[in-house]
């Protein structure tokens, strides 16, 4: 514990401007990817532990595609979509016939997704991790606010996650589409019974979940090492956001996302041996305090 | 009643062609399974974040297995390896070591784990009495310590004290030119990078005792994002940042480094830069302290680039640091074999003591296996990076006669000798 680095670094604006632009990146990367695990546990009330490899994916596909077409934009949208249809395919093909079963079988095929995935990955891709290296558009020096560094790179990655955030919270909330699938994570008995097709829905908001996460690694590819098993370390994350956000609250994982970043921001200057100790200290308090997470809806 | 025969094979004609078919493709492996064959038990990580690693090893064993066969074998035996993954977990390690040589009928191991694994892998092979060879382990006490020495259990590997004295001879001689006093440290944070990181940090200081540690980084091994690492070393302001972070945490942290511009901030020094990982990283900056792990062009000599280069056509990759350290080895077991002309483990343990070989990845063309089961006079070197190959530039030979005279002194300390 270092409380008088911390109190240094948060009395010197280079030190608040350069930790909290690390805390937002962190955080807003980790909302791209909870975001999903929360719209899918809203609305179809399951937890998809096999997220992290939509994540893995995304990654991947947007490292192929930029090999063939040398555009850094291509390869995020092949990734994010690519993903959204993954998402289709894998609701569509296994999650669909578990959606009344016990939560452990739920579970098993998440499960047995990543491992075969994981596998597919090692097949396609070799075991070995690859690096897809800097857009060359963003292979500029940082530039500096109150003394403290932002990587240009960094600046249009939060830019672009801010833009889905406040996307994906209009979008549920004044849309018609949106009113839907709030209303089918309310009740979705009634929402099929007024005609909606809830098979169409349900599908969309797995594509919605799986396009979000392949964003998010495509977007993180080419400053993360690309791995088989890579999806598992952003899941455990991922799952504390949606738990301290509240499970199926789209604010309460941009809310918790953004503590989180926030707290590896600046628990790693004052807390380096517990940063992450501190992530679950705070899940632990929050659930204490209140239960169903920050912005989630009491049982 | 007549019977009365339906067009096409019969159940038995089928059954008999099914027969034929399965001799016919089986053949091969029974071909295989000649008693004749010398088998090679060999484990690895084949798998996971680091498996690139023992995917090296083994594409290294099996150009040694098509050359040695090519000789004639070992004893009038051809050889064949049998690979396992262990996943790098020790227990796994461990039970498919007894496997192999068990159930696989293996008569000699090449163990390519990491130091958790071989540790591991020691005790079976102590409980054997089989002949092995660790080609991986870095953890010096694996050998140096007569406790945990086994009778028929050599190294072929790096070791970390080795690389701990020439690296803080160079970076010494490094920081005292450049004026450098102030340093951080950023290591994995488990067994290996902290006692690694105490190591080099206890030399360092005996060859320069004004520097001063600003900042240490402990970030998770695999940990997808360095970001609060980087930021938080650039807050420490260290004129020079020594970092064990290795494959494909390496190349992360130095991609997430690139973008705040780290490298123009702070000197760089890193004794785990490796091809994959050069290769891995787009935008590698220069002048990073290097160390040469496994170099084309250290020793700069044509056995050297021949062997870079055969393996390069082969597997279309560059070898790493464990692809040498696997060569060597089946270098000492066919240079032992023939010496003892058995493969009792005994015979072999006692031909292999004291040997000298001719190898390209000597300092001076030799490795010597010392009496204390591990190898000395292999190429240590430190220069700096450049971002098109060679990738290491200016490499400058460690001074063995030192690296040994400072190993012996710790070695007194740990009171292993």
């Amino acid at each position: 514990m270092d409380l008088d680095a911390l109190g240094a670094c948060l009395t010197t604006p280079a030190c608040v401007v350069t930790q909290t632009t690390s805390g937002l990146i962190v955080g807003m990367l980790l909302f791209l990817v909870a975001a999903g695990v929360t719209l899918i546990f809203g609305v179809l009330k399951i937890v998809n532990f096999a997220h992290g490899t939509f994540y893995m994916l995304g990654g991947y596909v947007a490292y192929t595609v930029l090999g063939v077409t040398d555009s850094y934009t291509l390869a995020v949208l092949a990734g994010a979509l690519a993903m959204a249809v993954f998402g289709v395919l894998f609701e569509r093909a296994l999650i669909s016939r578990v959606y009344n079963s016990d939560v452990l079988m739920q579970l098993l095929i998440c499960y047995a997704v990543v491992l075969i995935f994981d596998d597919v990955v090692k097949i396609v891709w070799g075991p070995e991790f690859h690096a897809m290296g800097m857009p060359a558009a963003f292979q500029v020096p940082p530039f500096f606010i109150a003394g403290g560094v932002v990587p240009p790179f960094y600046a249009v990655l939060i830019g672009i996650a801010a833009l889905i955030a406040i996307i994906l919270g209009l979008g549920l909330s004044l849309t018609r589409f949106g009113k839907t699938v709030r209303a089918a994570a309310i009740n979705p008995q009634m929402v099929s019974a007024l005609g909606i097709n809830t098979t169409l829905l349900f599908a969309i908001v797995f594509a919605i979940g799986g396009g979000l996460a392949g964003m998010a690694g495509a977007l993180a590819a080419p400053v993360r090492s690309l791995s088989p098993g890579m999806g598992f370390s952003i899941l455990i994350e991922s799952f504390i956001v949606t738990v301290i956000g509240g499970m199926g609250s789209i604010l309460g994982a941009l809310v918790a996302a953004l503590l989180i970043g926030m707290v590896r921001g600046f628990g790693t200057i004052g807390f380096p041996q517990f940063t992450d100790g501190l992530i679950y200290i705070m899940m632990i308090a929050i659930l204490l305090l209140r239960p169903q997470g920050l912005f989630g809806r009491a049982s | 009643m007549t019977r009365t025969r339906k067009p096409g094979l019969s159940r038995r004609s089928t059954l008999a062609l099914m027969g034929a078919g399965a001799a016919t493709f089986a053949a091969p492996w029974v071909a295989r399974a000649d008693s004749k064959k010398l088998m090679i038990g060999m484990q690895s990580i084949l798998s996971g974040p680091i498996a690139l690693l023992g995917t090296s090893s083994r594409n290294a064993l099996l150009m040694e297995q098509d050359r040695i066969n090519a000789a004639g074998g070992f004893l009038g035996r051809q050889i064949e390896f049998v690979f396992r993954d262990s996943k790098g977990q020790p227990q796994e390690a461990a039970r498919l070591a007894r496997e192999l040589v068990n159930t696989n009928g293996c008569e000699l191991l090449v163990d390519a784990e990491a130091s958790s694994g071989a540790f591991a892998v020691q005790e079976v092979v102590r409980s054997l009495g089989v002949p092995c060879i660790h080609t991986n382990s870095e953890t010096s006490s694996l050998t140096a310590d007569p406790k945990i020495r086994a009778p028929t259990a050599f190294r072929v590997a790096r070791q970390g004290v080795h690389d701990a004295v020439a690296g803080s001879i160079y970076l010494s001689g490094y920081a005292n030119t450049n004026k450098i006093n102030k340093w951080a440290t950023c290591a994995p944070d488990y067994a290996y990078g902290r006692d690694t990181t105490a190591q080099y940090l206890e030399f360092f200081k005996k060859f320069k005792p004004d520097i001063e540690i600003v900042t240490e980084a402990w970030p998770k091994l695999g940990q997808p994002d360095f970001t609060e690492v980087i930021t938080k070393l650039i807050q420490a302001k260290p004129q020079a940042l020594f970092t064990l972070l290795y494959a494909g945490d390496l190349s992360a942290f130095v991609n997430q480094g690139n973008i705040y511009a780290l490298f123009a901030q702070m000197k760089v020094a890193t004794p785990n830069v490796d091809y994959p990982v050069l290769a891995a990283i787009k935008n590698l900056p220069a002048g990073i302290q290097s160390a040469t792990r496994y170099l084309e062009t250290f020793p700069d000599t044509p056995a050297n680039k021949a062997f870079g280069e055969a393996y390069l056509k082969r597997w279309k990759e560059r070898p790493t640091n464990w692809s040498w350290q696997n060569t060597v080895a089946m270098q000492f077991y066919e240079a032992a074999i023939k010496k003892a002309n058995s493969l009792d483990g005994k015979a072999l343990a006692a031909a292999l003591t004291g040997l000298k070989i001719n190898t390209p990845f000597g300092v001076d063309g030799t490795i010597t296996m010392r009496d204390d089961h591990t190898t000395i006079n292999y190429a240590i070197g430190w220069g700096q990076t450049t971002p098109k190959p060679p990738f290491i530039v200016d490499v400058k030979p460690s001074d063995w006669g030192k690296i040994i005279e400072y190993e012996t002194e710790w070695k007194k300390q740990q009171k292993y000798i």
